[in-house]
Order: structure tokens, then sequence, then C-alpha cells
């Protein structure tokens, strides 16, 4: 891989990581009070898919989602403040933190509820196919969503049609509690792909090359014509299910495992390797910082949604007063 | 115009028009091509072989995936139409209408939008029991985001198809299996009849019959037979479910006194509760009697034809609220 892709993987990467912590520290001061559902140890993987992108290409994520939607390139300013529940979000405030949408950054649809981005990624994917625009659509899940129907649906329907989409499974190796061990029997999610004889690929998530190659294939493919891919990226969600949730559960020698294949002090040690300088990493991560210090300063001094916001944005038209027996 | 158009042939065509004048306009749904005989209702007869399978798209049996595609269609600007065979099918898709099509220009402030139809089919009267026949349209009033539009005519059918494929929002378009043959004068070519207006197909002056649907044919007959008899109901047929015409719907009430709500959708909890409350808290002082309303029994639909007939509305429980309307003593 080159010089170039390869700090672009580190920017979007730490981007990913700093925000994760900046995050967590508002949430312990007190400043924020959301669910917050952490991706600490899945930053590399997002930011190595996100880097193979273009910005006009679709991404479709879920609540566990914001290293994505970082990595796809959503202002850091509109996110917090969405996150913050204000009037200058991406969203208005009306989508929070499991509802992100920056269509200028191609982020299409967060969604809330476990496997159904899959299908509406189709969808995209089939607009894309039809129009012969050449956008990929990237769809983001854990493999606890593999258990569901919609997985299931969508998965033949892509291959079935040759859509423009790519699969993305970021296999944390926990549907919500539940161990992989303890939701499925499958070996692996790619396993799963054989049974609608699509084109499926693990990789380790955490190591940089490996992933991007991965990534690039997959949407090189795609944007060629040559049908979708599922990519299993193996990772490991570091701080449990939701920021500040019991994760007891977690054997020991998991979490040890899992602190020894973290991946940004591997990312570190690659960049130094590829002849990169502690200072030139250090430079990066404090531009990144001062971005994220504004981005919270933003959103904590922008306004509030007005209560007419609820009549708006429910159809193209605002809800009257007296309409709909209001 | 000359000559008749059966409420397939209309529906037949409205989307044909609309899939000639926009690229972006396409059909989703099992069975829907040539190659599958164009729909087990027949409603995209010879598209597919017009507009190609691209457009015309014959899905797997996967309701999540059929209303799921045409959900990101919509996001990304087309304006597809997504065939669900029947309507209790839609219960298999509800995430994806209810969580995604209905709220997604909400959450995300407008920035997207989901100009998506759902054409469904159901009926009671033909024995196809409890899986079949359902009308589950409070359902979907319920949820902020979505209209409803049921046509009862084959002329209606033709505009309002043309005006939900034209909505920017998403639009849930129930068709009756005992309507589709029915016949209209042929309205042409572009006819358009805009969501959320009322029709009101016979004029009367003692009771507002309020309906839409399959149930207006019956609204109708009882008008004619009851103006025998020297009362006269005035038929509004809400063509839009939700939003309803309330202007139109208060309008009448007000100028007759007397309301009787009626659809073939189970009584309890129906949208005939709420369509009854809002006239109650609009215009109670102008009612002469408390709102009726007339709809299908607490009960699954029966497949055997004696239960369903008795499960059904009919006509002369339609006459009898009416009745109770007119006889009410203070």
């Amino acid at each position: 891989m080159d010089r170039e892709k390869l700090l672009d993987i580190y920017t979007r990467t730490m981007r990913v990581a700093r925000s994760d912590e900046k995050f967590r520290s508002l949430l312990m001061t007190g400043k924020l009070a959301v669910l917050y559902y952490t991706y600490r140890g899945q930053e590399l993987a997002s930011a190595a898919m996100m880097a193979a992108l273009e910005p006009s290409d679709y991404l479709v994520t879920t609540y566990r989602g914001q290293h994505d939607q970082i990595a796809k390139g959503v202002p850091l300013d509109l996110l917090y403040a969405e996150i913050a529940g204000r009037a200058t979000g991406t969203c208005k405030g009306k989508g929070g933190p499991m509802h992100i949408t920056h269509p200028a950054s191609g982020v299409m649809v967060t969604t809330g509820v476990v496997g159904s981005g899959l299908p509406i990624a189709n969808g995209l994917a089939l607009a894309s196919q039809n129009r012969g625009d050449k956008r990929v659509t990237v769809t983001c899940f854990g493999d606890g969503a593999t258990n569901i129907g919609a997985f299931h649906e969508a998965m033949n329907m892509a291959q079935l049609w040759q859509l423009p989409v790519i699969f993305f499974c970021q296999n944390n190796r926990y549907g919500e509690h539940t161990a992989f061990a303890d939701h499925t029997k499958v070996q692996s999610i790619a396993q799963r792909a054989e049974a609608y004889n699509m084109r499926a690929v693990t990789v380790d998530g955490n190591d940089a090359e490996a992933m991007y190659a991965v990534a690039k294939e997959a949407v090189d493919r795609a944007r060629a014509g040559e049908g979708p891919t599922l990519i299993e990226a193996m990772c490991y969600r570091m701080l449990g299910h939701f920021f500040g949730a019991d994760f007891s559960y977690m054997p020991p020698e998991h979490l040890a495992e899992m602190a020894a294949a973290d991946p940004l002090p591997r990312l570190r040690t690659l960049m130094l390797e590829r002849q990169f300088t502690e200072a030139e990493l250090d430079a990066i991560v404090a531009d990144i910082d001062a971005e994220l210090d504004a981005a919270a300063e933003f959103a904590f001094a922008s306004p509030l949604p007005g209560p007419e916001e609820l009549t708006l944005d429910v159809f193209e038209e605002p809800v009257l007063a007296g309409e709909y027996g209001s | 115009m000359s000559g008749k158009i059966s409420m397939v042939q209309a529906l037949n065509r409205a989307i044909d028009e609309a899939m000639a004048e926009d690229e972006g306009v396409i059909l989703l749904g099992e069975d829907v091509a040539a190659k599958q005989g164009g729909g087990v209702f027949k409603i995209s007869s010879g598209l597919s072989e017009k507009y190609g399978e691209h457009r015309i798209r014959a899905t797997p049996i996967s309701e999540q995936a059929i209303m799921g595609a045409c959900v990101g269609a919509a996001l990304a600007g087309f304006r597809p139409i997504a065939e669900i065979m029947l309507m209790n099918f839609v219960t298999v898709a509800m995430d994806q209408i209810v969580n995604h099509a209905a709220k997604l220009r909400f959450m995300s402030g407008g920035q997207t939008n989901v100009p998506l139809v759902i054409r469904t089919t159901t009926g009671v009267g033909v024995g196809f029991g409890g899986q079949h026949s359902d009308m589950l349209e409070a359902w979907f009033a319920h949820v902020p985001g979505l209209k409803i539009v049921t046509p009862s005519n084959a002329a209606d059918a033709q505009g309002l198809m043309r005006a939900a494929i034209a909505c920017n929002d998403p639009v849930i378009f129930i068709e009756n299996i005992l309507c589709y043959a029915q016949q209209s004068d042929d309205p042409g070519a572009g006819h358009f009849v805009p969501l959320g207006k009322a029709a009101v197909p016979v004029e009367g002056s003692d009771v507002s019959l309020i309906t839409y649907g399959r149930t207006v044919l019956d609204a109708i007959a009882v008008a004619a037979e009851l103006k025998d008899q020297g009362i006269s109901v005035e038929v509004i047929d809400l063509r839009t479910i939700a939003p309803y015409d309330e202007a139109a719907v208060l309008a009448s009430v007000r100028k007759t006194g007397r309301a009787v709500v009626l659809h073939e959708a189970v009584k309890a909890y129906g949208t005939g509760a709420e369509i009854s409350a809002r006239i109650t808290e609009r215009a109670f002082n102008e009612l002469k009697a408390p709102v009726q309303r007339v709809g299908g029994a607490f009960s699954p639909v029966p497949m055997a034809n004696a239960l369903e007939q008795a499960w059904i509305p009919t006509k002369d429980g339609i006459k009898a609220a009416i009745h109770t309307t007119m006889d009410w003593k203070r």
C-alpha cells in the first residue's frame, strides 16, 4: 500500500479513535448524557473500509456506527451538535446518535434496528445499478445481525441481482451480551455467504494493509458491475455493548486477547516502520484533537431545536394545527 | 371520454404513464414481470416488456427485502412502487415500513425522504380466510409519516395512483380484490386525483355516511334504498384515509347533524373511532345523535361463506345504524 493511502487510513483511524476518547470524557464528566455504543477496538477496520470509497459512495450503518460515519466524512461539528440534541446538528437534533444521516458525506441511513440496514443498502445499490452511476453502497453491521431474517433476504437479493453493494460485517464476536459461539454454529460469517453463492472474505480487521486490500478489491468489483461481496472483518468490541455497561460476562482470556489485538498501537508501529516520524503522527492527532474540541464547543454553544420541529419533516408539507387530530 | 375501464386496467395505466414519464419509477414485487405472468392480479401486465426487467423487478418471496430495497431506492431519488401481494403480508415488512419508510424524513431532519408507494390488496368476501383478507389501515394511520389511500372505483384508482407516485412521502395504497373488476367511465389519460380530498358520490341532507374503499359501493346502494323511505343519505368517499378530508366531513355533518362511519376493517379500534371522535370534538353541538360506527366483527376473518357474510358489515347493518341516528331521542 502506498504511503499516501496509509496516511489516509491513519488519519481516519485517529479521527475515529480520538472522537471516542472525547465522547467518553464528555459522558464521564456529565457534559453529555446519551446512550453511547462505543466502537473502541473497531476503529481501523472501519477506517480502512471507508478509505477505499469515494465521498459520493453510499453508507448505511447502525447505532454502533459513529466510527463509520466519521471515517466516511461526516463533519465533526455537525455530528457533535446532533448528538448533543441541537438545532445545528446533522438532523436538527431529531435523529440523534442512532440515526445520523448526512447525504453530503454519503451517509444515507443509520438504523437502530439490528439488520435493517441491509435491505435498504440493496435499494441504494439498485438505484446506482439502474442509473449506471458507478456508485458503491457499503452497509455495516455486526456478527449478531447475521441471525436476523433481513440479513438473509438481503444477501439473497443482492447476489440474485448482482448489486453494487458490500456487506461489511465487523465481527466483534458478540451480539449484545451473547458470545459468537452462543449465537450460531457457523464457524465464520463468511460461511453464511456460501448459502447465497456470494463472494466472501474474512480478514483481520486490525491489519491495515490486509483490511484495505480486501476493501479495495470488493469496491473495485462492485464498481465494475461484478456484484456484491461479504467482508467479515475480525475485530473486538473492547468496552462492552454500550458505554458503562457491565461486561463481566466476557471471560478474562477474551479480555486479554482483545487487549493484545488493539489496532491502535499496532497501526502506530506500522506507521513508524513505514518511515513516518513520531512528530508527524503526533501532529496529526493534535490537529484532530483541536477539531474535536471545536466541534464540542460548537455543539454546546448551539441553540436547542424549537417545538415547531414536531410539525416539520413528518411529511414534505408541515402538519398544520388541527390536522391529524392535533 | 367514452367507454369503460376496469380497476385493473386503470391501475396498470397509471403505473404505465408514470413509468413513461420518469425513469425513477420502478416496481418491485413477487411475480410482477412477464416471465411470471405480470403479477397475480395482472396489475403490471405488459410493463416489463415495455420498460425492462430492471424497472419491473420480480423478486423472491422476501417482503423485508422488497420493502427495504424500495426504501433505499427512494432515498436515492427513485419513486419505487412495492407490490405486497396481500395486505396481511405487510406484517413481514413492518420494520421497514414503520421504523424506516415512515420516519427517515423526520429522523434525518428533512435531509432525506422516501417517495414510496406500497401497493397491496385485500378484501373480505372471497373465502380467503384469516391471513389473506384483513384491512389493516388503522395500524398505519397510527404511524406519523405514512399516508393511506384506497379507491372505491376504477377512475379514482387511476387518479389516486398517479398522485401517490407523485407524492414525496410514503403512501400505502390499498386495493380491494372485490373491486378489481369494477368498471368506471374511462377518465382518459393523465387523470389525477389529489390526495386528501374526499368525494361525495351521493348528496343528502339527513345523515352523513362516511366510508372508503369497497364499502362505498354498499353505502351508495343503501342511500338509494333509503331514499324510497324518505331518508336522505349523503355518502362521503374519503379516498384518502390519512390524512382524511376533515373539512369535507365536518361540512357534511354540520349540514345533516348525523353521522355514521362505515368500514370493512374490524370496528374495534378502527379508523371509525378516530373519525367519530374528531366529529364529536369539533361538531358536538351540531349533532342530533351520537356518531355510529359500522365495521367488521371482532374475530379473525373466517373462511366459510356463511361466517364471512356474518362477519362483514351488511347493508342491513348500515341501515340499522342510520335508523339509530334518525330515531335518536335526547
